[in-house]
């Protein structure tokens, strides 16, 4: 590492001791960071800075570092996840910052996310709005033949492609209004694509979206902010998706 | 009942009536627009619409209501939005979202304020008694004399033209809103639907803009 040139930035991070405590920004220095670190090793180098000197660490969530968990909920200039297009915070490397940058870092900012501590808020809103209609029912018993069910390649695509949703929350906390609309599109999108998840697709739609409101998320408006913040690249053509779904379902 | 409570179904309720008053705004341009061929042309074309008789009133209730549920649905979906995004970062920087889109409720009720003002002035005809009250040679109400008279006062034509620069970032961001609300919309149309919304606003703009930009430049004559 000695052999690479060093940045130092100012952080100005978002500190709050619990629930309902009051939060305030702090500054820190974090010295000897290498373009190589990735923003959350970054961050490890400061908190043991702060540790040596007897100070409370930064807390913040982490669990795979290989942008596929979603646990990193830091708002980064103003950004979620940073800015840097589909990369998650622990995929975000110091090579995208240069040496004397002031950095803000915030905590996901909704009323259905509650802060939990310093960088790391409740999720759970989501979980519940999976466990509303984010499933299809299936019985159990003997393994069904392979090719009994046909899916279209197109349709396993698009299916694919709204499940790479990772449920890190990006999309409600970049939405001006806290809408998690993108998150329930993905879900309601790829299961009405395919042939098992047709049969419920009808309730599916209205639980989610009754779900959602319930948890405290906004409405959709349409800004489109959600696509561009997402590090899965989930398009909002699955919010389209999800309208038509609500729109069948009023049939139904 | 479904329709009002969910957040999906209220959005439809608003994209349809939206998507109603910019037919209307686009048939109204279009009437208007006899100003530029002669008085002849716009008094006999707002005779013709008067002396449709009930149907007038039929068109108003019509128009009233989706008036009344696209301003209250913006409000009460502007209020929950609110709610639910309570502390805003130190920091934000917008990737997608414009200045139209974050200001639909403020250019709405703008326009809502103008629309009170444009009936009292035109329609109740009550803000300019002095030059609202014409006749024309042929016996007809004459609503050129009116429209001439009033746009050739500078700060009538001023309201006139900002409460069109409300319409068209209110509709910049609305037509092509309506579409994905629909449903209507997929990846690949989506920039395109984005731009013949940005385009519909612009010809609104500039076509209503240009009544009482031409009269208070001396361009079209009183």
């Amino acid at each position: 590492m000695s052999d690479h040139k060093t940045m130092t930035l100012t952080l100005i991070v978002w500190r709050q001791k619990g629930p309902n405590a009051p939060g305030k920004f702090e500054t820190y220095t974090a010295k000897g960071i290498t373009e190589h670190h990735s923003f959350l090793e970054m961050l490890d180098v400061v908190n043991e800075d702060l540790i040596k000197s007897g100070k409370e660490p930064i807390v913040f969530d982490h669990d795979c570092r290989e942008g596929i968990c979603g646990m990193c909920s830091q708002v980064i200039n103003g950004v979620p996840h940073g800015g840097q297009e589909r990369t998650t915070v622990c995929q975000l490397h110091m090579r995208k910052f240069k040496d004397g940058d002031t950095i803000y870092i915030e905590p996901w900012r909704a009323k259905a996310f509650p802060i939990h501590k310093d960088l790391v808020v409740d999720r759970s809103a989501y979980d519940t709005i999976i466990q509303a209609g984010g499933y299809t029912s299936c019985h159990t018993g003997g393994v069904p033949d392979g090719n009994a069910v046909l899916i279209p390649k197109p349709d396993a695509d698009y299916a694919m492609d709204a499940a790479e949703c990772i449920g890190c929350g990006a999309c409600a906390a970049a939405c001006p209004n806290s809408s998690a609309m993108l998150f329930t599109s993905a879900k309601v999108a790829q299961l009405a694509a395919l042939p098992q998840g047709k049969a419920e697709a009808a309730e599916r739609v209205k639980n989610m979206l009754e779900t959602m409101q319930e948890c405290g998320f906004g409405n959709c408006s349409n800004h489109y902010e959600c696509q561009a913040a997402c590090p899965k690249g989930v398009n909002v053509k699955f919010i389209a998706k999800l309208n038509r779904e609500y729109l069948k379902s009023l049939a139904s | 009942m479904q329709l009002l409570k969910s957040t999906v179904g209220r959005k439809i309720l608003m994209a349809i009536t939206g998507q109603l008053m910019v037919l209307f705004v686009i048939v109204h341009l279009l009437g208007n627009s006899t100003i530029f061929v002669g008085a002849d042309w716009l008094n006999a074309y707002a005779k013709h619409l008067h002396d449709l008789g009930p149907f007038v009133w039929v068109f108003r209730l019509a128009m009233l209501t989706f008036f009344g549920v696209h301003v209250i649905f913006g409000t009460l979906l502007t209020l929950e939005n609110s709610t639910a995004n309570p502390q805003k970062y130190a920091v934000n920087n917008k990737l997608e979202a414009t200045f139209s889109s974050e200001n639909m409720i403020w250019t709405g009720l703008l326009m809502a304020a103008f629309v009170v003002y444009h009936l009292l002035h035109f329609t109740v005809r009550v803000t300019n008694p002095e030059i609202s009250q014409g006749i024309d040679a042929v016996g007809r109400f004459n609503v050129y004399a009116m429209v001439t008279g009033s746009f050739q006062q500078g700060i009538i034509a001023f309201v006139y033209i900002g409460a069109m620069i409300a319409l068209f970032l209110h509709l910049s961001h609305g037509v092509q809103s309506f579409f994905q609300t629909m449903g209507w919309n997929n990846a690949c149309t989506r920039p395109v639907i984005s731009t013949i919304g940005k385009v519909v606003a612009v010809i609104l703009l500039v076509g209503y803009a240009s009544i009482p930009l031409f009269i208070f430049t001396g361009i079209l004559k009183g």
